[in-house]
């Protein structure tokens, strides 16, 4: 099976184990990824803020490339996932503002195309019972729980991810690891990246309410989608011997399928996952 | 003040724009007339407690035709869009659209109090201009610079120096004209709205 890949800025810097992961397990599951040639950045939240045209325009550029290939796009970053899915529901259900986009981009929508996170495409192309079929070390006693933050699955009209409030897909992908996702109501709960670089004092105290509420739930580790969620929480949290690190859900798909590239992805945290995981 | 309903008048004689809450609803598209203060976004809200206003406050100020005070807010640009606010309501109200548009509305009348966000967000999208994508380590030390908060956050930088995170090469795609004809074509178009 074939999808279009489009990895996004985070995933050639500060989520690198996320694109390592994200190759060698749909490699391993033989998910053929076809990385979009040429992309470029979806403009993120700095668009979104200060150019409305550009918010639409900068991820419709690789619409136009994925819709080249021809297949599904499967996108691993929570936050270009959304500016992405974005665009195409701006694209799909506002004629005026697609001929706008059409215009400044200069391609036509042709609707050809699905855009799906990483997970669902984990899940849904692939399936939990062929993945649990490739499990040779199952994550046994690890106690984790699912963190999926904002970007995933709101507005949910656009995202189409899961439920809203209370989504599981995460945890049954974990819990198909052998892993046990402990229940707790933060899973869709903002993390503040966002503000990270500018008002950094705000989001320590978010992450840090974050972080106590998955401690209190008994886990040992989070497991998220999301670049932003996982750098912000692993960077914003408080320091000393205690710190809870915070895995992307590839990674952990990548122990249990008994991966050797594994280890070098972990060692990319700032948060020593060493005392939670056996490398 | 924090956590506090602010009482708007008193002595104090506002200025208010008739037409501003007309605006604002245009250019969010968003039913703000359909608030009737349940509060629910400001509960639910993971930084209502750090803002000037809180979300709803903003609403009812809009509906006032208050637009100095909400365009010079603080809580425009702390909200972070997650929109946890616009799920809950009741009243179909997203309020993160109403605040995007609110901060483009304060970047062009040149109100907006948020000077670090606002320069964050420029250098941001000058380097996706020049290269077509981010170059994250550039970005932080061109906001560091331009901040002059050069030190904070230096602890964090090397470290994902060391792991292999921040390459120092910036690489940039192949056809940057289009991403460039991209930008100048969307500065164009945006004085026609969305
Ligand atoms: S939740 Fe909706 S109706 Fe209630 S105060 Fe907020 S915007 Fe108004
Ligand atoms: S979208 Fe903004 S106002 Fe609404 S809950 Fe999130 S941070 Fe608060």
């Amino acid at each position: 099976m074939k999808l279009s890949y489009y990895p996004g800025c985070s995933l050639e810097s500060t989520a690198k184990e996320y694109d390592l992961s994200s190759r060698s397990v749909c490699a391993a599951l033989d998910l053929e990824l076809l990385e979009l040639e040429d992309w470029s950045c979806c403009g993120s939240t700095s668009a979104h803020n200060l150019n409305h045209a550009l918010a639409s325009a900068l991820p419709a550029r690789n619409i136009a490339l994925a819709q080249k290939n021809g297949v599904d796009v499967t996108v691993p970053c929570a936050a270009c996932f959304a500016r992405l899915r974005k665009a195409d529901y701006v694209m799909r259900n506002d004629e005026a503002a697609r001929k706008e986009i059409e215009e400044t981009v200069g391609f036509k929508y042709q609707d050809n195309i699905k855009i799906m996170s990483l997970v669902e495409a984990v899940v849904g192309k692939i399936g939990l019972q062929a993945i649990a079929s490739k499990v040779v070390k199952p994550l046994e006693g690890l106690k984790v729980v699912c963190y999926y933050g904002c970007l995933m699955v709101r507005p949910p009209e656009v995202q189409g991810f899961d439920r809203v409030e209370n989504p599981t897909m995460l945890d049954d992908l974990t819990e198909t690891l052998g892993a046990q996702a402990l229940k707790w109501s933060y899973k869709t709960e903002c993390c503040g990246a966002s503000l990270s670089l500018t008002n950094t004092n705000v989001v320590e105290e978010i992450v840090s309410r974050i972080i106590n509420a998955a401690r209190e739930a008994g886990a040992e580790a989070i497991v998220t989608s999301c670049p932003m969620c996982q750098s912000n929480l692993e960077m914003r949290q408080e320091k000393g011997e205690n710190q809870m690190p915070c895995f992307y859900f590839t990674e952990l798909m990548g122990l249990a399928l008994g991966l050797d590239e594994a280890k070098g992805w972990f060692r990319k945290h700032l948060v020593d996952p060493g005392r939670v995981v056996n490398l | 003040m924090k956590g506090k309903m602010k009482i708007l008048a008193g002595t104090e004689t506002l200025q208010t724009d008739p037409n501003f809450s007309a605006e604002v609803r245009e250019k969010s598209g968003q039913p703000i007339e359909l608030c009737y203060q349940c509060q629910k976004c400001a509960t639910g809200c993971p930084v209502s407690h750090h803002m000037d206003y809180h979300p709803n406050q903003i609403l009812r100020m809009i509906s006032f035709g208050l637009k100095d005070r909400v365009l010079t807010s603080s809580a425009i640009w702390l909200c972070s869009a997650c929109e946890t606010c616009g799920v809950r309501c009741p009243n179909g109200i997203r309020i993160s659209e109403v605040m995007d548009a609110l901060r483009v509305m304060a970047t062009e009348n040149n109100l907006s109090r948020a000077k670090h966000t606002e320069s964050f967000h420029r250098i941001f999208l000058q380097e996706v201009r020049a290269r077509g994508r981010v170059h994250e380590a550039t970005l932080m030390a061109k906001y560091k610079l331009k901040s002059g908060q050069l030190f904070t956050d230096l602890d964090l930088g090397l470290q994902m120096f060391k792991k292999g995170k921040l390459p120092l090469i910036p690489r940039g795609i192949k056809n940057k004209k289009e991403v460039r004809d991209i930008f100048t074509r969307s500065e164009i178009s945006r004085e026609g709205g969305k």
